[in-house]
Parts: structure tokens; sequence; C-alpha cells
């Protein structure tokens, strides 16, 4: 065929299949509807589920950061008597001597007790109602919260009951217009004392609170001065904060921790402890297991829901191709090759998996909102999940699309043309 | 190609069919050659292997045995997609039932073929016009197959086996669903274009359909049973 040049052939152009695929839909709307119902509820379940899995994921990082992995807690717990609890009045108290011992244990850096109130604090004509802390000298340490300006608290004031303050960011912002409060007086209920140092800001916590709206003073000064009540014993060192060294297992020294409180509180063999122990990581894992139980459930409902939604674009496209049989014919007699048909087919299942994926993606994004408001989830709702889960859909027409696109492409052009 | 190679060769071409256990020969020792420019009416009661010859000529098909070379190419050597080329480039398919595409209009439908093309959106556009223009189509061209008759139809058809420029056109009984003065007027375009070059190959069991052929192929029982010459009508 010398004396004919043809161009080159480059077969059906992808704007074309879209525009098949598209008319295509646009015909049997309504059927193409319902036939993306299980893409679209499929990725919308997919989208809630990864979004509360992630929102959750998101709270137990922070919290670990806000509490670190290696801090134990130790506080009172009703004593048991003949396997009864005898009830919250039978707490002994956590003491002074308690924390020096706990100081004193083989792979803990640091203690603290700290007792806490609620107290209203007094500068100039404003006040306003905080939480007030009294700490040792190392609850920053344990707490891995520094002194952004001025200083901490010694361990000599935490002992004699200096008439100092620490204040978070907010306090001062709120009752010193965020000027220096360095050496400036502040009261606290009845006692009045020097401000000397400023904690650094943390932001709000995990569960909304502001944690920088906080005074902190000595142990003793809060119990015997701003908090004194007449039944109040006088070394109560409130709970005992633990910050174990990095390098050693928290779990193992949590056990020396019960073991050595076992002994101080003269508690006998088989008797229960009269005191809890809180391993924050594994109280934040906990708390946050049942939002993953959820998301993995709703992940569950998804990938169900998408394998119905691929099934139901497999059998609607089969429809599809048994339909147009005769139109397959047509195109193979004008000049489609069979990979022509193959792609026009899988097109078409790639639009309604699109289609199916954008509309999930909204309802996704509402259910998610939707999820956060009502059960007050952490919720994280990331563009990569999104975008994934978008391509999700797409992937899955196209799996399932593939076979009746075969087909159409596999049939004879002279059966098809032939067909009624 | 040189010019005197005949457009249809057809050497000892056989076609089995595999019915169950029998084998049903619907084509048997064909020889025959159709010239460039030639206007060939193909005939023969149903079964006689008529349509199985078009089907093979329309490159749709292979042989069983022996050779058909269609503008110079052995389809034996060809696969599947140098025979959608062949089709796409060489050959323009009429049927009986149109085969237009529903909800689609004339010019989309005279494109269908261009579609399998690398043509530009524009010159698929004026490619598509002119041919509905050469069927006498102009003022339709933006008209549903609903909204066409049949004749009209017929010829949206026609535009779309002329629309890539092939050099023989197949008509499987053309006017088969047409009326008789519709049918002639549908002939008569056909005698128009194998007057302008292109060659016809039509299927037909009316002989004065038939009678618009140069020449008259008749099948019988798998075989071809005469080839005339006739004086155009």
């Amino acid at each position: 065929m010398s004396a004919v040049v043809r161009t080159e052939r480059s077969g059906l152009q992808l704007s074309a299949s879209l525009a098949i695929a598209l008319k295509a839909i646009r015909t049997n709307s309504v059927r193409s509807l319902l036939t993306m119902l299980g893409i679209i509820i499929g990725i919308a379940a997919a989208i809630v589920a990864v979004s509360i899995a992630q929102g959750a994921g998101k709270q137990l990082t922070e919290q670990i950061e806000q509490f670190g992995t290696h801090v134990l807690q130790v506080r009172p717990g009703a004593s048991w008597r003949g396997g009864r609890s005898q009830g919250a009045d039978s707490e002994r108290a956590l003491t002074d001597d308690d924390v020096d011992a706990l100081r004193d244990l083989d792979g803990i850096e640091a203690t603290s007790g700290r007792v806490q109130a609620s107290v209203t604090a007094v500068v100039g004509g404003r006040n306003r109602p905080v939480s007030l802390f009294g700490v040792g000298a190392d609850f920053g340490l344990v707490q891995d919260w520094e002194i952004a300006e001025g200083r901490g608290i010694t361990e000599a004031e935490a002992r004699r009951g200096a008439k100092i303050a620490v204040l978070g960011t907010t306090v001062v912002e709120e009752l010193f217009d965020g000027a220096d409060p360095i050496g400036q007086r502040i009261r606290l209920n009845r006692t009045s004392a020097t401000v000397v140092g400023v904690l650094e800001e943390k932001g709000a916590g995990s569960w909304g609170q502001d944690q920088d709206d906080v005074v902190w003073m000595p142990l003793e000064t809060v119990r015997s001065r701003v908090s004194r009540s007449p039944q109040a014993v006088a070394d109560d060192a409130g709970r005992i904060y633990l910050k174990v060294w990095e390098d050693r297992e928290v779990a193992e020294v949590e056990a020396d921790v019960e073991h050595l409180m076992r002994v101080r509180r003269d508690i006998q063999p088989g008797a229960e402890d009269d005191f809890r122990i809180a391993n924050f990581a594994e109280f934040i894992r906990a708390r946050n297991a049942t939002e993953s139980l959820l998301g993995f459930l709703l992940a569950a409902f998804s990938a169900t829901s998408l394998v119905v939604g691929g099934i139901g674009i497999m059998n609607i496209m089969l429809v599809s191709v048994t339909e147009r049989t005769r139109e397959i014919g047509l195109r193979r007699a004008v000049g489609a090759r069979s990979r022509d048909v193959l792609t026009q087919f899988l097109v078409e299942a790639t639009v309604l998996g699109l289609i199916g994926g954008l509309v999930g993606l909204l309802l996704g994004i509402g259910g998610t909102m939707l999820a956060a408001r009502l059960g007050e989830f952490p919720v994280l709702l990331s563009p990569i999940t999104l975008a994934g889960a978008v391509g999700v859909a797409v992937l899955i027409a196209v799996f399932f699309g593939y076979y009746p696109a075969r087909r159409a492409s596999k049939l004879d052009p002279i059966d098809a043309l032939r067909f009624e | 190609m040189s010019a005197d190679t005949p457009l249809i060769r057809a050497e000892g071409v056989c076609k089995d069919y595999t019915m169950g256990r029998n084998v049903v020969r619907a084509l048997i020792d064909v020889d025959v050659d159709v010239q460039a420019g030639e206007f060939v009416a193909v005939m023969g009661p149903s079964g006689s292997g008529k349509s199985t010859f078009m089907n093979l000529v329309g490159a749709l098909d292979q042989p069983t045995r022996g050779r058909l070379t269609i503008a110079g190419r052995d389809l034996a050597t060809l696969d599947d997609d140098a025979l959608a080329r062949l089709r796409n480039e060489t050959l323009g398919f009429v049927f009986q039932q149109f085969m237009l595409l529903a909800r689609t209009n004339a010019l989309d439908n005279v494109q269908l073929p261009l579609m399998y093309t690398s043509m530009n959106r524009h010159e698929k556009r004026e490619r598509a016009e002119a041919a509905l223009e050469r069927v006498g189509l102009a003022e339709r061209m933006d008209h549903g197959p609903a909204q066409l008759s049949g004749g009209q139809q017929q010829r949206v058809a026609i535009a779309r086996a002329l629309v890539n420029r092939p050099r023989m056109i197949l008509a499987d009984e053309p006017t088969g669903a047409l009326d008789s003065v519709t049918a002639e007027e549908i002939m008569q375009l056909f005698g128009q274009l194998n007057d302008e070059g292109v060659t016809v190959v039509l299927v037909t069991h009316e002989e004065e359909i038939a009678e618009h052929a140069r020449r008259i192929l008749r099948f019988r029982d798998g075989r071809l049973l005469s080839d005339e010459a006739r004086q155009a009508a």
C-alpha cells in the first residue's frame, strides 16, 4: 500500500470515551445512581471511619506528649476489709514521707506531691477563679513543664511553705493584662503571695480545657494556709507524681512502687491495695480503644459496602454491555479495535466509580462533622484520606468493571451485529 | 498497490462452521476478483453463503481455507488491530437496519468511524458535514434518528460509511427495510457514488435492486454459482 499514505492511528481518544460514558450514564441516570449507591455509602463510611480513627490516634499522641509515657501517679484509694471496699471516707492520705521514700526508689528520676484547690485569685481590683496546685520543687520536671520567665519553686520553699506563686499564661493575661508579673503580689483566697515565675504556655488540653489557667504554689503553703480545713492531715501530699527514667521499663518500676507503698502502708499479703497507681500511657490507650473500635466497625462496614458497590457496578456494566451489543458490533465494524471497546467500558465504569466516590466524599465529610458533634469524638479529616477515598472508589470501579469490559471487547463483531 | 491489483481477490476461499458435532460448509472454493470501481450485487437465497462471503470481505471474519486478499492485504496475515484498521480506512459498512446510535444526532453518528482515527475535532466535523452533504442531508445534521424517515436514516448510515473515504462500500440488504420508492432513491445514490469512483458491493435478494449493479454474483449452497456482467441500468 505504498501509494496510500495515512496518518498514524492513535485509537479511541480518552475525551471521546469520556463523552460516550457520560452520555450512557445520563441516559440511565436513575439506574446509574442506584448502581453507585453502594460505592457512595461505602466511601462515606470509610471517610467517617478513617477520620474517627485518625482523630483518636492524634488524641492519643497528644495525650502521651502531654503526660509523658514515663509518668506514674499514686493516689489514695478506699481501704478494703474482708473483700469489701470501705468507701471514700476510709481513704488514707499519702504523706510527705511517702514522697521522700518514692524519690529514693531505684528507677525514679523525680517525684512530687500535688494537692489541688479551686480558689479565687485577686490582683488589684480584678479577681478570677483558678485551679491552684500545691506542688513540690520537681513537679515541673515530672510534668515536663518548663518555666518561661523567672524561676520555679525550690525544695526549701516547698517544705517551709513560702508565700510565692508561679502563674500560668492565662492568669497573667487575665489579671496582669500580659504585663510582667514577676515580683508582683497576688492574693489567693486570703493568702497573699509574690509571683516568682511564669509557666511556659501549654495550650488547650485534649478535653478542651485551658491548661494555662493555673497557679502553682509550694505544697506546704496550699495545705497549711490557702485551703486549710479542720480535718486535713498536716502532711497530706495529695497525689504523688513520679517520673520514671526514660531507659527504665515503666511496668517494672510501677511494680516496685506498688511493693514499696504496700510495705509503707502496712498492707497484709493477700489484702487489696488501699491506693491506686495510674500509668498514663495505659490509661490513655484504654480511653482511645473505644474510639478505635468504633472506627474499626465502621471500616468493616465500609469495606462490605464497597464490595457490594463494586458488584453493583459489575452487574450494571454487564447489563450495559448486553444492551449495547449491537453498538459494540457496529463500532468494531467501523474500525474499533477490541482494546478500544475495552477502554470505552472501563472508562464508563471508572466514571461511575468517580461520581460515586465524589458523592460519597461529600456525604462522608458531612457524616464526619455530624459524628464529631453528636458523639463528641476527636476527628481528623485529612486531605490524604479524602483523596484516597476517591481513589479507592475508582480502583474498585476499575476492578469490578474489568470483567464486563473485557467481555465486551471479546465479542465477535458478526455475532454482535446480529444480536437482537 | 498498483492500479490493476483487484480490491477483492478470493482464491479457493472456504469457510466452515462447527455446530456441535456437525461441520457446516458455509462457503466452498470461492474464486473471484473484484476490481476497484466496480458495482457488484451479491445474490442468493438464505443459507447460500452470501452473508458469509460479505463477512469475510468485510474483514470481520477469516476464511477457514484459501486466501482472501482485500486491497492487496492477505487477511490471514493481519491481526485484530490490523483488521480493525483495514475496516476503518478501506471499508464502509451499510446495514439493513441502519444501525444508528439512538439519541445521537446525524453529525455525531456520521463521525463514529473517525473516533478511531487520530483526526482532530475540527477535521472530523468537516469530514462528517461533507459526507452528509454528499448524501443530501445538509439540512438534517442535528436531527436524531427518531426525527428522520427510514430513507433519511439510511442516508446518514451511508454518509457514515463514506466519512473516512473508503475504497469500497459493503452494503448488506441496504433497502430491505425501505419502501420501493425510497429503495429506488437509495440505489440511485449508490449508483452516483459508484460513478464517483467508490467500489460498491451489495447483498440483496431482490432482482430489481440487483439490476442497479453492473455485475451480479449468485451464490447457492456455499458455492459461487454464476458471475454475470450486466449493462448499466
